[in-house]
C-alpha cells in the first residue's frame, strides 16, 4: 500500500498495518507522540488495533521536549 | 498589502499563547510588534536568571510573574495591543476556557507531556482551531532542518528531532528561530482569509 506519512510518501508491503506495526517498521520508538489517521486523533490505547489502508493520511508527531 | 492595511486586519484578530518561555515570549512579542490586537497570554512561573539566554524579559524582571513581565514588555513596545495576562498552570478545561475565542492558538510549553496534552485537548475540544506547535529547537546551528509543516489545523514549527539535555540546551537563535517561524505561521493564518 502507499500512504502519506508526515506529509512524505511511503509504500510498504502490506494491504493493512496497525499504528504499532508501522512504529516498529519506521523504528519509532519515542515515548511521547501524537497520531492522527486521515486527521482523527488515534489515542495510545489504540494504537494495536487502529488500521492503517492504501491512501491514507497518518501523521506521527513525536513530542520533543524544549521551548 | 501594505504595513497600514495589514495592521487595519490584524487589529480585531486574537491570538493565544499557552506558555511564556522561549517560545511563548519572543512569539507574543513579534505579534505584538506588528500589531495583532488582541494576546491572551497564560503561564505559572516566574522569570528566572537562566531563562535569560533565549527568553524576552530582563535582569530587572527576575522573580516577578512572567506573563506580567511579558505584559509590560509588551506595553512598551506596542501599548495599543490589549493583552489577558493569566497567571495559571494549564489544564485541558483551562484551555478551552481560555482560548476558545481566539482565531489561533499558539503551543510554547518546554515540557513534551504538556505538548501532548495541549494537542489532544484541541482535537478533540476545538478541532477547527488552527493550533501551531513548537518541536524540536535545542542546541546551535544546524538551520537547515528547521521547517514548518502542516497536518489539517494542526501546523508544526522545529526540527521535530532535538530534544533538550544536559549537553543540548535551549539557546536564543534556535528558540528564536521557532518562536518566529511560529508567529509567522500565526501571521499567514490571520491574513490568509483577513
Amino acid at each position: 500500500m502507499n500512504i502519506s506519512l508526515n506529509n512524505r510518501s511511503e509504500s510498504f508491503e502490506q494491504d493493512v498495518l496497525t499504528i504499532s506495526e508501522i512504529l516498529r517498521l519506521k523504528n519509532f520508538t519515542f515515548k511521547m507522540m501524537v497520531v492522527k489517521i486521515n486527521g482523527k486523533l488515534i489515542k495510545k490505547d489504540r494504537y494495536t488495533e487502529a488500521e492503517v489502508r492504501d491512501g491514507d493520511d497518518v501523521q506521527i508527531i513525536h513530542m520533543i521536549s524544549g521551548g | 498589502m501594505n504595513f497600514q492595511q495589514i495592521k487595519d486586519k490584524l487589529k480585531n484578530k486574537k491570538v493565544g499563547i499557552a506558555g511564556c518561555g522561549g517560545l511563548g515570549s519572543n512569539c507574543a512579542v513579534a505579534l505584538a510588534r506588528v500589531g495583532v490586537g488582541h494576546l491572551v497570554l497564560a503561564d505559572f512561573d516566574v522569570v528566572e536568571e537562566s531563562n535569560l539566554n533565549r527568553q524576552y524579559y530582563f535582569q530587572q524582571q527576575i522573580g516577578l510573574k512572567k506573563v506580567e513581565a511579558l505584559k509590560e514588555n509588551i506595553r512598551l513596545i506596542n501599548p495599543d495591543v490589549k493583552v489577558e495576562a493569566h497567571d495559571i498552570f494549564l489544564e485541558a478545561a483551562s484551555i478551552v476556557a481560555l482560548f476558545k475565542d481566539c482565531d489561533v492558538i499558539v503551543e510554547a510549553f518546554d515540557k513534551a507531556e504538556m505538548k501532548l496534552m495541549m494537542i489532544e485537548t484541541i482535537c478533540e475540544k476545538l478541532p477547527e482551531k488552527p493550533l501551531v506547535v513548537g518541536l524540536g529547537m535545542a542546541g546551535w546551528g544546524d538551520n537547515e532542518s528547521i521547517h514548518c509543516r502542516n497536518a489539517d489545523h494542526l501546523f508544526i514549527c522545529g526540527d521535530e528531532v532535538k530534544e533538550i539535555s544536559e549537553d543540548l540546551p535551549p539557546l536564543a537563535p534556535r528558540v528564536g528561530i521557532v518562536a518566529h517561524m511560529q508567529a509567522n505561521t500565526v501571521l499567514e493564518i490571520l491574513l490568509k482569509n483577513a
